[in-house]
């Protein structure tokens, strides 16, 4: 840093705002893309649930059902989904930018790295909705 | 089109001003005119002592960086006519100690920078009669990466270098992985002990405002993501061949 002198006496250093993740639309889209982590978290949680309902039988089983079908859960449940949507569509959008992979010396094309993803999630998607729904 | 646009212009006297203010000026609006040229007409007819950087006026030596509506800009290369009917608010780059108007301290970065080691770093160095040959593809490869023209607009646009001083930056670190992927190059390993450090490219959270406000199309997001993956995969050999094959 330049030390103050007898001509240049100090300089401005403004703080940053507490609230600078507001000041841009993209700015605030960074931050609810970090936020929906816990989002995600949260699912991990409801599967963990849903998994230890099911070793407790048909009657545990039920009641976590039950407890899904509770507004505020439900409520909860139906933004999770919303944010692991825009978790995973930004994180497959990301994804091109952090691998330059070269084929014949030219660039791949983003779709090309995140392409396959979006596929890989449709066909697992379909499968498990498959397994799940078909009893 | 109206013929006059107001420019709203930080005034900042270290000597006298506690604080930097706002201080307004109404200029001509010519179609062909960039903000640089509105300040420029500012010192010459309005007020001489408004100070600000500008060189080559044409977006290739990034001196003239500054904020405009919120905004990292080249002067240079914003369009007046863009803000029309303006008012048009000129200020000192983010992130930066202002000290004067529209000048900032920029010591930190080249401090940053030249961390990077960016120049050739060889280990064996060729007689000075034979050439370093590199094929169009290799070039390709770091191309990209070697357009910075160190404007700092992306320090300006990056909230981690606004909230943590001590992160290296998207320029310093594009830059060091453009000499990382230069076939000429044989300082990798030195760079990564320097770069792969807490505040090095692990600083960085993708937020991607760099990229978005680089004038050269750097893409340094891009190169950083790219470094914590060679990074990574030089973490991962150093664990499985400690004694490194190189």
């Amino acid at each position: 840093m330049i030390n103050p002198t007898e001509y240049l006496p100090k300089s401005y250093r403004a703080r940053l705002s507490t609230y600078w993740w507001l000041t841009s639309w993209a700015y605030l889209k960074f931050i609810l893309r970090e936020g929906s982590a816990v989002f995600v978290a949260w699912a991990v949680i409801v599967t963990l649930l849903q998994i230890h309902a099911l070793r407790g039988g048909p009657e545990d089983y039920a009641e976590f059902q039950n407890w899904l079908r509770n507004p505020v859960v439900l409520a909860v449940n139906v933004v999770s989904l919303l944010f692991i949507i825009f978790h995973a569509v930004t994180w497959f959008n990301l994804a091109p930018k952090a691998m330059a992979v070269r084929v014949g010396g030219k660039r791949l094309p983003n779709l090309a790295i995140s392409g396959p993803n979006y596929v890989a999630w449709a066909v697992i998607s379909a499968a498990v909705a498959w397994i799940v729904l078909r009893g | 089109m109206a013929n006059r646009i107001t420019l709203e212009v930080t005034r900042y006297n270290p000597a006298h001003d506690e604080k930097p203010k706002f201080e307004s000026y109404e200029v001509p609006l010519r179609k062909e005119w960039v903000v640089l040229d509105a300040l420029n007409y500012i010192k010459d007819h309005l007020d001489g002592s408004l100070t600000f950087r500008w060189s080559c006026r044409m977006g290739v030596c990034g001196s003239c960086g500054m904020t405009v509506n919120g905004v990292p800009k080249l002067t240079c290369a914003t369009f007046l006519s863009d803000y029309a009917p303006g008012p048009v608010r000129v200020e000192p780059m983010k992130n930066f100690p202002v000290l004067r108007d529209l000048v900032v301290d920029t010591s930190d970065f080249l401090v940053k920078l030249a961390k990077s080691k960016p120049w050739i770093i060889r280990k064996v160095e060729k007689p000075l009669d034979e050439e370093y040959l590199q094929t169009p593809e290799q070039l390709d490869a770091y191309k990209q990466f070697s357009m910075c023209i160190n404007c700092m607009l992306c320090y300006a646009a990056c909230p981690v270098y606004g909230l943590d001083p001590l992160f290296s930056g998207p320029a310093a670190i594009a830059l060091a992985q453009r000499y990382n992927l230069d076939s000429r190059d044989q300082g990798a390993s030195e760079r990564m002990d320097i770069l792969s450090q807490h505040d090095g490219i692990w600083g960085c959270t993708f937020v991607g405002e760099c990229t978005e406000v680089c004038p050269k199309k750097v893409d340094p997001a891009g190169a950083i993501q790219q470094y914590k993956l060679t990074a990574t995969m030089e973490w991962v050999k150093s664990l499985v061949l400690p004694r490194g094959a190189e």
